[in-house]
């Protein structure tokens, strides 16, 4: 049983929750741009949250199936047909033998989520399914995907599908996304993490599943801009001699060199993983308290339940 | 006990911050206390990464309080109950020095004022230690390097690094795992893989491990060459 890529897309990755464990080796975490679309697409179709799913980016595939599959997406809302019958996304699917999976247009958000039914059972690597471009880790060497790539379709462990669960809606145009202050707040002028909300940047091109560089106002370091290289957490805004943030993204390496004025909330991780280049970005400072009861009410709803 | 701070980094991370230099015993505290951490706390943790003068601990923030975890930390770091130094290993690594596998070989040389051996000479002639991994899979930062060859990185970073190149900056010294850009100053090639993914031990060193380098002839390289 295995699923056959037609057409790769523009960025086709097979992701699972992320390689953790082996930070301390180098080795990136990266998974899913937005994982709360990778927990939910699996959930509708019955697997664990970290079974492996591809991640589709703005132009997505065309996939061949060779038996009857179970599939549903979540995250980025596209045009799609399966064996040429119109998909409501949010909404597990099927897929017969010999039919075809087409995305069309993306309508909103940037990157989603397919899960299968059993999951997608390419070898792991270091514990993990996940593609790590950068390191070139993962399944197909740590690759994107290719036309006449072959997916094997697992038997992985089932639960009864989800059905209460919140969609979480694309952002469209931009975002405010919660940041806790830090870890290097002291090595800007003060003040500065407070008047985040009052710029606004813009993802550029020169964005991945690595990081996104935005345009805006500089942000003008205190002191020297070089720093003695440690841990750097997603969703980090590291800040070069530049002035221009970068936000850490999924991929990120391990390590970095540039003060972090501070960091994206796990909660809203699913938001900034839906902006694509030309989006907007306005960055709120919240407590870490603040954070947490943002992610409780973000897991409450992939579990169908209202706040 | 070494004065420190502990950061949030974000909700699912926090950091152990230690005076912001490089040396042995602030790299071996931290060891300890990472090594500590692990020991309690490994099966709450994500991941545990030394960094410089740092220790970033990574969790599931719904699974575990991040002002406890705080807490913890703080108790590690002001103990000494994490403070036994702990014995890094040996390292050797065959390095083939110069020509085509080392072409910055020359330059380092003339900025340095002696010989191409000399230069050898002087990266082979003290064991470095691994003070932090990171940037791609198996990549060591090594130090600290002999003065005389603290250059600073090339202005313009090469966008190729052959994987295997030994390399110097900033008085450190490194090997290119696999190949990416790289602004460091290649003297040679080793035979050995740092990162290999389908060994029982990933990579080939770990934080606080003691490496030397030795010198191997062309005929060696090509003999043993894994890549």
């Amino acid at each position: 049983m295995a699923i056959t890529v037609v057409r790769a897309g523009m960025l086709t990755t097979v992701q699972d929750l992320g390689r953790w464990g082996h930070q301390h080796l180098g080795v990136p975490v990266a998974g899913p741009m937005d994982w709360y679309a990778h927990r939910l697409a699996n959930r509708l179709v019955g697997n664990p949250d970290d079974a492996a799913a591809l991640e589709v980016t703005l132009i997505g595939p065309e996939l061949a199936t060779d038996a009857h599959v179970v599939c549903a997406t979540a995250g980025a809302e596209f045009e799609l047909t399966a064996g040429g019958r119109s998909i409501v996304p949010g909404e597990a699917f099927e897929l017969r033998a010999g039919e075809r999976l087409r995305f069309g247009p993306c309508r909103a958000g940037c990157r989603a989520t397919l899960a299968v039914a059993g999951g997608l059972a390419v070898p792991p690597v270091l514990g993990s399914r996940a593609t790590s471009l950068i390191s070139r880790l993962g399944p197909f060497g740590g690759r994107a995907l290719q036309a006449g790539d072959s997916l094997p379709v697992g038997t992985g462990p089932r639960r009864p599908p989800a059905t209460g669960a919140v969609r979480l809606a694309p952002p469209a145009g931009g975002a405010r996304l919660r940041v806790v202050p830090g870890p290097h707040e002291d090595r800007f002028a003060a003040g500065t993490v407070e008047d985040l909300p009052a710029r606004r940047y813009v993802v550029t091109p020169e964005s991945n599943r690595m990081g996104y560089r935005l345009e805006g106002p500089p942000i003008v370091h205190s002191g020297s801009a070089d720093m003695l290289s440690d841990a750097t957490p997603v969703g980090s805004i590291q800040v070069p001699a530049s002035g221009l943030p970068i936000l850490l993204m999924a991929d990120r390496q391990t390590t970095g060199g540039y003060p972090r004025i501070a960091t994206v909330i796990t909660a809203d991780l699913p938001v900034a993983g839906q902006l694509a280049p030309g989006d907007w970005i306005e960055f709120v400072p919240c407590t870490r308290r603040q954070a947490v009861e943002a992610l409780r009410e973000r897991v409450a709803a992939l579990q169908g339940l209202r706040p | 006990m070494l004065p420190f701070r502990i950061r949030a980094a974000g909700d699912a991370a926090l950091v152990l911050e230690l005076p912001a230099v490089v040396d042995e015993a602030t790299s071996a505290r931290l060891i300890a206390i990472a090594d500590a951490v692990r020991s309690r706390y490994g099966a709450i943790l994500r991941d545990a990464v030394v960094g410089y003068h740092t220790l970033t601990v990574y969790f599931d923030p719904l699974a575990v309080d991040g002002a406890w975890m705080a807490g913890e930390l703080e108790a590690l770091a002001a103990s000494d109950t994490a403070s036994a130094p702990p014995s890094g290993g040996s390292v050797d690594i065959p390095v083939c020095y110069g020509g085509e596998f080392g072409p910055d070989l020359p330059d380092v040389a003339a900025a340095a004022g002696c010989s191409p051996d000399d230069v050898v000479e002087l990266h082979t002639s003290r064991p470095y230690r691994v003070f932090v991994i990171g940037f791609v899979p198996g990549f060591a930062y090594m130090g600290p390097v002999d003065e005389r060859l603290a250059l600073p990185r090339r202005s313009s970073p090469r966008t190729r690094v052959p994987p295997g190149s030994v390399a110097i900056a900033a008085g450190q010294t490194g090997i290119y795992p696999m190949e990416t850009p790289g602004g460091w100053h290649i003297l040679g090639r080793t035979p050995l893989r740092p990162f290999d993914e389908t060994r029982a031990q990933p990579v080939l060193f770990r934080v606080g491990d003691r490496v030397r380098f030795h010198a191997i002839s062309a005929a060696e390289y090509a003999r043993t060459a894994t890549w």
